[in-house]
């Protein structure tokens, strides 16, 4: 750091000064011209180096920062995207206040995160079962995983018809235990819960390979020590493995709520119309379809800042905790 | 585990280990079955999805929905467009997003940091933020119904990437590349001769991972893209799924959905411990 600072002091002075040998003797004029040859190569990299960030920074300023200025502005307009935005103020964050189609999109994507908590705990279940020594344990890896790599559409295509109350996989297995499932997407009391199912199921392998990483980072050693002191297989689960791997579970949640609040793909293809009584509808979906489909596309703004808002908010929150956090490991 | 006697230790491991073994198999059926059921469906006849009781195993199998699925539906055009999106976003993407990681991990730059930080933030800003004034940018010039808005954002570098090459290149020791300097090796020379071959695996896990993210991509593709001709295979599929389910063509659907999946599900097969690999460092450095 203090590199940069002396590489940032007013070249303009000492550019002048190395025309005219400044009086005394050898010595100081030596150093004096080694220091000038330095701040000469020194500039040099400086611009090599600000032509190698160039393409990010550009990229940043133009398609992040200046949409973002203009999203805060267009949702204070009334705005088709076709002519100018007109002007309105606040108007479009009140009536997002009372709009029943929005409070039951944001209730909708806060449902959803239900999953996260069910994700979670099986994934450490599977890393800890997959920690132990078990035949097969690399093809269980890559099953779990395979979910993970799926194209979600496609993988929301599959489901959709798995769900189909007739002909569908879930029903037509539920069956052989005597159950009649329902038409599950058909359905505001399943729709979600069959959304989420889904997700679980998709996101299972990512989540579990983190666990594994973190608990087979932990030493064995750790765990013999306990085994001598008497510590049984639980005792050894709360005091040293669900230490271990909170940097991970932290991580996973935070992830998992960004991701989450921007729900999108599933839900229009499984439930294009945004299910029974609009009760799949996520928050990104009422946007896309406002936006894109009505033409409103100040008011979809307004809706977009406020889920920027809500994801801003919690990546905050992870930075304030993530540091304590990391007090208390190191 | 000393203490105890080696035989009742390891007997009684034996059944943890078998109990375990049936428990994850039963869960691995339950995560492949969708996907099975997928393929199996695709070689059904369409009278035979609807079928009651259910038919588990097509006899016989109907192969040729591989083969009429690409005269009947875009599929191939779908493939074509996604590997022109993927592939050049990667790799350009991938040589930008290197050259800035080498700048910010190693080179002498003014504000140099507070540069990296502000680039950082862009991540905490939601696509659905920005994509209605990106797309309203896009359409005033003209490039809705063209690949270019999926391209052209991403060629000016991932900053993903760059984080994580930046934190491969700190464990480069500075000596290695003053010591090139001083041999009077010019910037891009240090950079291809050598910080490139150095990063090049870790250049790899994050050029796959990138590949996939932009093929599996769905909602910037479903904006832009109207004519079908000029979708990408994720669109194509999701179309496919609203035409054909009227018409009750769920094989050819399954089959198409299948074949979407497909690539990125060889090139994980071949490449999956790089990717493993890469993907639990994610988790450690979060």
């Amino acid at each position: 750091m203090s590199h940069t600072a002396s590489t940032t002091a007013p070249t303009a002075v000492p550019a002048a000064a190395a025309d005219v040998p400044p009086p005394g003797g050898a010595g100081p004029t030596d150093a004096h011209r080694a220091k000038q040859a330095m701040r000469r190569l020194h500039r040099t990299e400086h611009r090599w180096a600000a032509a190698f960030i160039a393409a990010p920074v550009l990229g940043f300023l133009v398609f992040t920062l200046y949409p973002l200025g203009y999203a805060l502005y267009a949702s204070l307009t009334r705005w088709n995207g076709l002519t100018a935005p007109q002007f309105i103020g606040l108007e479009n964050y009140t009536r997002l206040l009372g709009d029943p189609y929005f409070r039951q999109t944001l209730w909708n994507t806060a449902f959803y995160m239900i999953g996260i908590p069910i994700g979670l705990v099986l994934a450490l279940l599977l890393a800890i079962a997959l920690n132990r020594k078990i035949p097969g344990q690399t093809a269980f890896r890559t099953i779990y995983y395979v979910p993970v790599i799926s194209s979600l559409a496609a993988i929301a295509i599959v489901w959709q018809f798995a769900y189909n109350g007739d002909f569908g996989l879930v029903n037509q297995v539920l069956d052989w235990f005597g159950v009649d499932g329902p038409n599950w997407l058909q359905n505001t009391a399943t729709v979600k819960p069959a959304i989420i199912i889904m997700a679980v199921w998709k996101g299972l392998g990512y989540s579990m390979l983190l666990y594994l990483a973190a608990i087979q980072s932990v030493p064995r050693s750790l765990y013999e020590a306990a085994s001598l002191d008497g510590a049984n297989a639980y005792h050894r689960f709360r005091s040293i493995t669900l230490p271990m791997v909170r940097p991970v579970t932290f991580f996973l949640v935070v992830t998992n709520v960004i991701a989450g609040s921007q729900i999108f793909t599933e839900i229009n293809i499984m439930t294009p119309t945004g299910g029974p009584e609009f009760s799949s509808a996520s928050i990104v979906y009422y946007i896309v379809r406002q936006a894109f489909r009505y033409q409103q596309m100040g008011y979809a703004t307004a809706m977009s800042v406020v889920l920027g808002l809500i994801v801003f908010v919690v990546t905050l929150i992870q930075f304030r905790l993530n540091r304590r956090n990391s007090f208390s490991i190191d | 585990m000393s203490r105890k006697t080696p035989m009742s230790a390891t007997s009684q491991n034996r059944v943890v280990n078998t109990v375990l073994f049936v428990v994850l198999a039963l869960g691995a059926i339950v995560m492949i079955a969708p996907l099975l059921w997928m393929i199996t469906t695709a070689l059904k006849t369409k009278a035979d999805v609807f079928a009651l009781p259910p038919v588990w195993i097509p006899d016989p199998p109907q192969w040729e929905t591989f083969s009429r699925m690409w005269t009947e539906a875009p599929i191939l055009s779908g493939f074509k467009n996604s590997i022109i999106v993927a592939g050049t976003v990667t790799i350009v993407g991938s040589v930008t997003s290197s050259l800035a990681a080498f700048a910010l991990a190693k080179m002498r730059l003014p504000m140099k940091n507070a540069i990296f930080i502000a680039l950082l933030s862009g991540l905490m800003i939601p696509y659905p933020t920005l994509m209605i004034p990106q797309f309203v940018m896009f359409s005033k010039i003209g490039w809705v119904d063209t690949l270019l808005p999926l391209i052209i954002p991403l060629l000016f570098g991932n900053i993903i990437m760059i984080f994580f090459l930046r934190q491969y290149l700190s464990s480069v020791p500075d000596s290695m590349i003053e010591a090139a300097k001083i041999d009077g090796a010019s910037y891009l020379q240090i950079f291809g001769r050598m910080v490139f071959p150095l990063i090049r695996p870790a250049i790899a896990a994050q050029f796959i991972l990138w590949f996939m993210t932009i093929w599996n991509d769905y909602l910037a593709p479903i904006l832009y893209l109207n004519t079908e001709s000029k979708q990408t295979l994720q669109v194509v599929i999701a179309n496919l799924n609203v035409e054909y389910a009227t018409q009750r063509d769920y094989p050819l659907i399954m089959a198409a959905s299948f074949v979407a999946l497909l690539p990125i599900l060889v090139v994980f097969l071949i490449f999956q411990r790089q990717i493993i690999e890469s993907v639990a460092l994610t988790g450690a450095k979060g």
